[in-house]
């Protein structure tokens, strides 16, 4: 039944026209560097099992922040609060409040739809959806706008030159999205997220499953982002953390140890335990 | 350190086992293509008298009369396939609904036990459908769905006739009763195996529960569910002893679903016992020969669309 709400109410409301699509950044609440994301007294659980305890971790707008730590610490968990999409699943539960630009979103009141057109998302694995090149970067923008035809062709270009996949696919956009190499696909995920113009990019390990050199594009491809989007990117590669953020967090055993500039925090850890684990010592 | 020799290491260096290996599993792949064949000669030497008297006018005659040695297979071919039709457009919607559902919406405490349910119900006998379906559901057929239906469509061709209750449309709906169970539960196998990750990166875009479902989900799937669909279609087809018990049997093609029929398999179940000539039995095996090529033909459609899409969408299930 929820479904069918939620997809009459699309109806009526969300076709923006398509003067929206175009970003005024310059005219978005916050300026770079202020707070995007504040996340207040997280606590989350998994049926009984508690994943977070009392999270505070602030994204800073148009900055990359690399969220590090050791397998089972809570990154991702913290990552898909901040989308809401932890909610597909029954048993997950989320206490405290995340601001994005000041209006918590796990508030009952908040249009879900609406928040996950803003913070985008990014798998570990490519996730492409079983349909063209071309439809797979229209999904997001045939759902959120009111779109005419040559608008569609152009923002898909767009969306795929931003995510540094047009060249590569232009001649194939025609072609199943799932026939792309793994890095492509992975690219093809970025230029669908950006597509509908989010505000911020939640990355959960998007190098993991491609090889080096596919992750050296998305890393590029990161950098290129910055003062574009706000990233948060959960890594296990300190290196990528050390070269492509500005803030890096550390999650240990569901807290977080230490945030901080990303320079300072790997020549410099103030905890002992983020020395160890960034040293290698345990991890 | 020393690892501890496998077992299995040294299977190389006896020839022996894996020749005997090989030639056993050629077997026993080789008896299904045997079988096979022999089915195919079977059918065809035995039909040999009616091809021969009666030609191609068997596929296109529509009088079965055994006390004059005339046998066409028309009415039983068009009731076979009116029959599987009106089961399909029951039966396929209402499994992939019920299917999704389960997956996707259900709580466990409801999907677990509807699925037992469901995989029940797949494993009920046909005869009990049968039974049930000329005692409790043709009764009830006569007495409220086909006047309602007069009622509404009345002046269709469709629905004329006295409601027997008995006849094509029940036999359609019986059918879809006894499909149901088996595409449904192939369909909750697909709607599974699509990856999570794939959903939340829908639901990740905004998506609400229904488009996800329609545009992801449904095509991620895609050709499994067509995997199920051709499933039920395969069985309907050559489904017996329920439609026998409520098709009514009669050789005549009628306009009208309220009125009795047969169909390929419910003739066989019906007149073999009958078949004391040799040619009325070999045209009865001739409608197996034709039953059987009707199944083939649909598994070979099936196999190519099912290629097709897989193609179009790159991969899935």
């Amino acid at each position: 039944m929820k479904a069918i709400e939620q997809h009459e109410q699309r109806q009526f409301e969300k076709k923006t026209e398509l003067k929206e699509v175009t970003p005024k950044k310059s005219q978005k609440n916050t300026a770079l560097g202020e707070v995007k994301i504040s996340s207040r007294n997280i606590n989350f659980f998994y049926g009984d099992s508690q994943a977070l305890f009392n999270n505070n971790l602030e994204l800073q707008k148009g900055l990359v922040t690399a969220i590090i730590g050791p397998s089972g610490c809570g990154k991702s968990t913290h990552l898909r609060i901040l989308n809401r999409i932890f909610e597909l699943y029954r048993e997950q539960r989320v206490d405290g409040e995340v601001l994005l630009d000041g209006k918590n979103i796990l508030a009952r009141d908040m249009d879900v739809l609406e928040l996950r057109k803003r913070v985008g998302m990014i798998f570990q694995k490519p996730t492409p959806f079983p349909m063209s090149v071309f439809d797979n970067v229209a999904y997001g923008l045939k759902m959120h706008y009111r779109v005419g035809r040559r608008e569609l062709g152009d923002r898909v270009e767009e969306a795929l030159k931003g995510a540094a996949l047009w060249d590569e696919v232009k001649d194939k956009l025609r072609k199943p999205g799932m026939a792309l190499s793994g890095g492509q696909q992975q690219r093809l995920c970025i230029a669908r997220a950006i597509a509908v113009e989010p505000e911020v990019l939640l990355m959960d390990e998007p190098t993991s499953a491609i090889d080096p050199v596919a992750t050296a594009r998305i890393e590029e491809l990161v950098e290129s982002f910055k003062h574009k989007y706000t990233v948060a990117i959960v890594t296990h590669n300190m290196q990528q953390a050390a070269r492509i953020s500005d803030i890096t967090a550390f999650f240990y055993k569901g807290e977080i140890i230490e945030v901080g500039d990303t320079r300072a925090f790997f020549t410099n850890p103030k905890n002992k335990q983020t020395e160890d684990y960034i040293t290698g010592r345990f991890g | 350190m020393k690892m501890p020799r496998k077992q299995g290491s040294n299977a190389s260096k006896s020839p022996l086992g894996d020749v005997l290996y090989n030639v056993f599993t050629r077997g026993a792949a080789g008896v299904v293509i045997l079988i096979a064949i022999g089915i195919v000669f079977s059918l065809a030497g035995n039909s040999w008298p009616a091809i021969e008297k009666f030609g191609a006018h068997f596929l296109v005659d529509t009088t079965w009369n055994p006390v004059i040695f005339e046998f066409g297979a028309l009415s039983s071919i068009a009731g076979t396939i009116v029959s599987t039709i009106i089961a399909m457009i029951i039966a396929v919607p209402l499994s992939v609904i019920i299917a999704f559902f389960l997956v996707e919406l259900a709580h466990p405490w409801l999907s677990k036990p509807i699925g037992y349910a469901i995989e029940l119900l797949a494993a009920v006998p046909s005869i009990i459908y049968g039974m049930w379906g000329l005692f409790v559901f043709a009764p009830f057929m006569a007495d409220h769905i086909q006047p309602a239906l007069q009622g509404w469509f009345g002046k269709l061709p469709l629905f004329e006739g006295p409601p027997m209750g008995i006849g094509m449309l029940s036999a359609g709906i019986i059918l879809a009763l006894m499909i149901l169970p088996f595409i449904t539960a192939v369909m909750r196998d697909v709607f599974r195996m699509v990856p999570s990750v794939v959903k939340e990166a829908s639901f990740g875009m905004g998506s609400t529960t229904l488009e996800t479902a329609q545009n992801v989900t449904v095509k991620y799937g895609f050709s499994g569910l067509l995997g199920a669909v051709f499933l039920g279609l395969g069985r309907a087809v050559g489904e017996t002893m329920a439609v026998t018990f409520v098709i009514g049997n009669s050789h005549d093609i009628s306009a009208s679903l309220f009125a009795a029929g047969n169909t390929i398999a419910s003739t066989l179940a019906n007149e073999f016992t009958e078949a004391a000539e040799p040619l009325y039995m070999s045209a009865l095996i001739e409608l197996g020969l034709v039953l059987f090529v009707m199944t083939l033909v649909i598994q070979i459609l099936a196999q190519w669309w099912i290629g097709r899409t897989q193609k179009k969408a790159g991969a899935g299930l």
